[in-house]
């Protein structure tokens, strides 16, 4: 499946701010971090499709990904 | 010493008499400092129902007891007054140094009351306090203004001051300090003009003490190391790294980002106004105010045009107001604008807001080109947000009009539902529709559209300290109750709020307890910040606000979102404001019962005259 990857922040450096990239059909957000080398504990959090979501949740085709480190602001 | 100095210099403009009081402890025990101590003294000193910009307002410059210690961002202090903007209570929370300072001076706060007849400053160094003639700084910017004081006087001083905008009573001009730091919100600087005060300029030289010096130390140790670990306001962290704008992506991404004055929530360019952006393309080092570790202030630079140099960064609300509330994607001008507010002594919060409102009341044929002198104003539009500025700053042309806040103006032009505020003052950049609590706590806010009254958005966005669903209305009445709370506990301890990403209530009052050996739990600190914000409440009744005043526009209430996750929704507020009404303690009509009234010690004397 293709799935769109967005960036954000210090996860830009070093590698990209969009992208599709292609996983097998049961690829969870983790498998999806693992592959980019985010470590979960340097994660903030992850929007699939503008929804907050758990990082063992399964994703689908053409599902939208954002990925963040941790930032607030305001 | 038990963080406070116990000293209140009263400044009586109208005759020139300046007297040193004694900090009522009383008043200190109750409402600790900066938001809620000033608060306090308002609230007994002035009938709330009178004109913002008349002679019987006050304006009060309060720190807190912790203001000037070394604990974690310990350098701010609080403006306030009854707002012109909003005809409510008004309080304006800064940084930088100039809140230190005038604890470093031995004093607590500053009460100015009265109107003086000819324009003046207020100069402080230590024991001597004096006013002084501004003819000659009166019509100079802020930064003009700040270095001449300089200039004249000790040249290590800290400086607050308005600029043109708060001379001529735009009613959202702010009371600037350090240069760019402000007290914004509301139209404080209006306030301070309406007296003829320029300026205030300080210079202390004393330490402050703690009353429990191991207690203290061992709190602010702790505080720290959780502040400096942690990953958004560590060293190297989200803040730091990319300051406050970094916010706008994740908006964007969730469908959040009110974009062409709240008609969408989603700006296609988002990604150009953006904190990543700011920071490849402008940023040269990152500022901290007094005590801090974190130092999200952004220092850019201009590289063209008549302000080019190295200036202070927009904030993410400042940078919205002006991007995509106006639908603007040229960061370079939008920090031109900025920079134009700080200048001037303006909001850019309700400055771009308004600009945005002016868009659409144009697009949709209500101003007309004979209104803008001949020329255009469409969403998208980079080339006017700096004129526009400018021209409100100096109420010239069209620009005297947008001084009114987008309320007056819409209203003016009769089509108010397109004002996006709440009791006149601008939302700033998170749509109370797609983050439900956001738009109770934008409804329920004492000095009306504001985020800080109420943060959120840290738990429904960021999942800090922990996650809520945005969508759902569950839950949200108690949380933007405990938000609210928090933060005038925050706001009076005068800590930085953004040390609460990574510390709690725990902390915080630890802290307090040390520098005032105030032996209060925890629970009792909370106490102490609900305390405040029935206390403001009750100024609002009193100034005649009813429940019709806790209200979100239209726009947000019947025209739902057009894509993302929350398509179809609006902020579902009645439900949401009745059960915070009853977790409050205050009766349908949003006014605090006897019961509640007792729990706080509060009293509601001069609530039946206002019904």
């Amino acid at each position: 499946m293709e799935v769109e990857v967005r960036l954000f922040a210090s996860f830009r450096v070093g590698r990209f701010k969009y992208k599709r990239l292609t996983f097998n059909d049961e690829a969870k957000i983790i498998d999806i971090l693992d592959s980019l080398k985010i470590k979960k504990e340097e994660l903030g959090l992850v929007l699939v499709n503008g929804i907050y979501s758990d990082t063992d949740a399964f994703v689908k085709d053409n599902d939208v990904l954002a990925i963040f480190p941790p930032v607030a602001g305001g | 010493m038990n963080g406070y100095t116990g000293k209140i210099i009263r400044v009586d403009l109208t005759n020139k008499i300046i007297k040193i009081e004694k900090l009522n402890m009383d008043y200190a025990k109750n409402y600790i400092g900066g938001r809620g101590l000033g608060s306090k003294y308002l609230c007994e000193e002035i009938d709330p129902q009178i004109d913002a910009l008349s002679p019987e307002n006050k304006l009060i410059f309060m720190t807190g007891p912790v203001t000037g210690t070394n604990a974690t961002c310990a350098g701010r202090f609080n403006v306030v007054a009854k707002a012109p903007l909003t005809g409510t209570i008004g309080a304006g929370n800064t940084g930088g140094y100039f809140g230190p300072e005038l604890k470093f001076a031995g004093y607590d706060g500053i009460i100015f009351e009265g109107k003086a007849n000819n324009p003046v400053y207020l100069h402080i160094n230590d024991d001597l306090v004096e006013l002084k003639d501004a003819k000659h700084i009166w019509g100079k910017n802020v930064f003009e203004t700040t270095d001449i004081l300089l200039n004249e006087n000790e040249e290590d001083a800290k400086v607050a001051c308005i600029g043109p905008a708060g001379e001529k009573l735009v009613l959202f001009a702010a009371v600037m300090n350090d240069k760019d730091r402000a007290a914004g919100r509301s139209g404080l600087g209006a306030v301070m003009g309406s007296k003829n005060l320029k300026a205030v300029i300080v210079k202390g030289s004393n330490g402050i003490g703690v009353a429990n010096a191991l207690q203290f130390n061992k709190a602010v140790a702790e505080a720290r190391e959780k502040v400096t670990a942690n990953g958004v306001t560590g060293t190297g962290g989200g803040l730091a790294t990319y300051g406050t704008e970094v916010l706008v992506n994740i908006l964007n991404e969730m469908h959040a980002l009110p974009t062409n004055n709240w008609q969408t929530s989603r700006f296609e360019d988002a990604d150009k106004i953006s904190g990543e952006y700011l920071t490849e393309n402008y940023l040269i080092r990152n500022k901290a105010c007094y005590a801090c570790p974190i130092g999200c202030g952004r220092t850019i630079k201009i590289p063209d045009g008549k302000y080019k140099g190295v200036v202070a960064g927009p904030e993410y609300e400042a940078g919205w107001s002006y991007g995509a509330s106006c639908g603007i994607n040229d960061l370079n001008e939008i920090n031109k604008a900025n920079h134009v507010c700080n200048m001037l002594g303006l909001d850019p919060v309700t400055m771009g807001a308004t600009i945005a409102c002016a868009m659409e009341l144009y697009e949709k044929g209500y101003i007309t080109k004979e209104d803008l002198d001949g020329g255009e104003l469409k969403f998208g539009d980079a080339n006017s947000i700096m004129k526009l500025t400018e021209q409100t700053g100096n109420r010239e042309g069209f620009g005297d009009k947008l001084a009114l806040g987008s309320y007056r103006l819409a209203d003016m032009y009769g089509h108010p539902e397109l004002s996006m505020t709440v009791k006149k003052q601008e939302m700033p950049a998170y749509d109370g529709r797609a983050i439900q609590g956001m738009g109770l706590s934008y409804a329920t806010s004492n000095r009306g559209g504001c985020h800080v009254r109420g943060y959120v958005t840290s738990t429904e966005v960021l999942g800090i300290p922990m996650k809520t669903d945005p969508l759902s209305t569950e839950g949200k009445a108690a949380l933007v109750k405990l938000f609210q709370d928090l933060t005038a506990l925050v706001d009076s301890s005068d800590i930085c709020l953004f040390t609460t990403f990574a510390i709690g209530l725990p902390e915080v009052s630890g802290m307090l307890r040390g520098t005032t050996g105030f032996e209060y739990s925890d629970e009792e600190m909370l106490l102490v910040g609900e305390r405040i914000w029935n206390l403001e409440k009750l100024f609002n009744l009193q100034a005649g606000l009813t429940r019709e005043d806790d209200l979100l526009p239209p726009r947000l209430l019947n025209e739902p979102v057009t894509s993302g996750p929350s398509k179809g929704k609006v902020t579902e507020l009645e439900v949401m404001l009745d059960e915070y009404y009853q977790l409050r303690g205050w009766d349908k009509e949003g006014v605090p019962t006897d019961e509640k009234l007792a729990e706080l010690s509060l009293s509601n004397k001069g609530l039946a005259e206002a019904f």
